[in-house]
């Protein structure tokens, strides 16, 4: 059966110095329309390899991606990324690393006013309206994340990708943001693949949470229904037993079955 | 002159020192008015002296000790030399040739300012045609490997290459002075400019790469928006140190060439032998070259972000 986000029988080899690196193989997954997928992993596990293989950013060395029908050969704005590193332009102002996106998606087919009431309207969907003519470095390191997910946004991407959107940031701004993702997703419907080492992250945003093995040759080890009810309260949940069980079935995997050894 | 102004600045340490000890007394004696707002007010008023003359002590005392030492190691050597002129008989002469900077005796007889300008507008000239050159260049090196593996090879031999060794090559061409000293300019200035804006670009984060891929952003948009503002501190870089190079050759090209120019007139003063005129050219020369870079340096920190 056809999936929104068809990925098969994939394969990613890096050609290094010392020969060939195996950094994913056999990767099989599939994701519905509106759906929320983490990818939980230890660090070097390849989990950011195969976002940046849906991404279009790297080529897989075998195996084949789909997404919405067509094979992915390529980056593009219809698989939206929200960078680690926020990676907006510093000398450019929120309104503008947004409104290059919108141009860039929306300038052919619409007007300039109507491609600034978007730009605006993406930056005040992540509460950004008032600091929209900032500057990069005059916001914090949050508000910095919230306009790369504006700017992600901004392009109605099919698929948004987020690549440990929330890892550089402290832990109560963190939940915040996830807070607002939590909303942002809801409101939207949007299709999201996230990459995450947060256990409650995934737990708390997630649909299914596929769990990867430790690399080389990393693969899916493991895919957990996350079947708790939307809308999600954070507060509610850190007592729901269904809660506390899905985040000890990912902390058994990580920590019993999949430990890592220390580096 | 110049060991009673030594003994003048040693004396203004030993005030300063004294005075810094003045300071210290004061804000121990008066820890317990210090919450009443004129004690406040009079600390902080300590304070502000006392960082003063920390600042005095700190930067602008040593350039001034180290200006008077060279000063008077220039005085020693000139006092055991024939030829050499010291720094007063430099000075008085050189009042004389500023009082009147631009007067106008024929081709081979003009004043400081004509020959400090008609140098300024040859490095001018070349510099600007290099700029237009070069920087192009570098971002098509820096940006196209193929165009990258066409053109390092031909960097890596010329730029090596004494600027003056371009001269007669731009004589035989354009068969007069002035447009081979500018070639000479031109050739010596162009490679910082190519090599730091193709380095500029090469360096240019992947960040900002990947999102431009994402954004699917055309090969114009990716210029205008991420590779020209990202490369812009390192071109200045280079334009920095094309300007440099370009003011450390124009005084040789001039002195080959003849003509008008600082360089012609270092030249045409050595044979006068008029040493003092020599020695003032140097200095001008060099008070020109750090304002051309302090003024570089100036717009330099206006790209930065």
């Amino acid at each position: 059966m056809n999936k929104y986000v068809q990925v098969e029988k994939v394969q990613m080899v890096f050609e290094t110095k010392k020969g060939k690196f195996v950094a994913l193989k056999d990767i099989d997954l599939g994701i519905d329309q509106g759906e929320f997928i983490s990818i939980i992993g230890h660090s070097g596990c390849g989990k950011s390899t195969l976002l940046n293989l849906v991404a279009g950013l790297i080529d897989a060395t075998g195996g084949a991606l789909f997404c919405a029908g067509r094979e992915i050969a390529g980056p593009g704005p219809d698989r939206a990324v929200v960078f680690q590193n926020h990676s907006l332009l510093p000398w450019l102002t929120c309104f503008d690393n947004v409104h290059l996106a919108v141009e860039r998606v929306f300038g052919r087919k619409e007007d300039k006013a109507s491609l600034k009431k978007r730009t605006k309207e993406a930056l005040e969907l992540v509460g950004l309206g008032h600091a929209m003519y900032k500057l990069p470095h005059e916001i914090s390191g949050g508000m910095k994340q919230r306009v790369g997910i504006a700017r992600a946004l901004s392009m109605q991407p099919k698929v948004l990708l987020l690549d440990e959107p929330f890892g550089a940031l402290d832990a109560l701004t963190r939940a915040h943001l996830q807070d607002e993702l939590l909303r942002i997703v809801a409101a939207l419907g949007s299709t999201a693949i996230m990459v995450t080492h947060d256990v409650d992250e995934a737990v708390l945003l997630s649909d299914r949470i596929v769990m990867m093995t430790n690399g080389p040759a990393a693969t899916i080890g493991e895919v957990l229904e996350v079947n708790l009810p939307r809308p999600r309260d954070r507060l509610a949940l850190a007592e729901d037993a269904r809660y506390v069980h899905l985040r000890g079935e990912v902390l058994k995997f990580l920590y019993a079955r999949h430990k890592k050894e220390a580096a | 002159m110049t060991v009673v102004s030594i003994k003048q600045a040693r004396l203004n340490e030993d005030l300063s020192s004294t005075a810094e000890e003045i300071v210290v007394h004061k804000a121990i004696h008066e820890p317990v008015a210090a919450d009443k707002p004129v004690g406040s007010e009079r600390k902080s008023r300590v304070i502000n002296i006392k960082a003063s003359l920390e600042f005095f002590v700190k930067r602008i005392l040593p350039p001034i000790i180290g200006l008077m030492l060279f000063v008077m190691l220039w005085e020693l050597i000139a006092q055991r030399s024939e030829n050499l002129p010291g720094p007063i008989k430099t000075w008085a002469s050189a009042v004389e040739l500023f009082s009147d900077p631009f007067y106008d005796n024929g081709p081979n007889d003009k004043g400081i300012g004509w020959n400090i300008l008609n140098s300024l507008e040859r490095v001018g000239m070349g510099f600007g045609l290099a700029a237009m050159i070069g920087i192009p260049l570098g971002f098509m090196i820096g940006r196209f490997a193929f165009f990258s593996g066409m053109a390092s090879p031909i960097i890596s031999l010329l730029r090596p290459v004494s600027p003056l060794a371009w001269l007669p090559i731009g004589l035989l061409v354009f068969k007069e002075a002035q447009p081979a000293a500018i070639w000479v300019i031109f050739i010596s200035s162009i490679w910082p400019m190519i090599i730091n804006t193709a380095v500029g670009v090469s360096k240019v984060p992947q960040d900002y790469m990947n999102v431009a891929r994402v954004l699917n952003l055309s090969e114009w948009k990716i210029f205008t928006k991420i590779l020209f503002p990202a490369v812009l501190p390192y071109m200045m870089t280079g334009v920095r140190l094309a300007i440099g190079v370009a003011w450390l050759v124009i005084v040789a090209a001039e002195m080959l060439t003849g003509g008008v120019g600082i360089g012609f007139w270092v030249w045409d003063e050595w044979n006068n032998l008029n040493v003092e005129h020599i020695i003032i050219a140097i200095f001008v020369v060099g008070i020109i070259g750090l304002l051309l870079e302090q003024a570089l340096l100036l717009m330099a920190k206006r790209f930065e972000y």
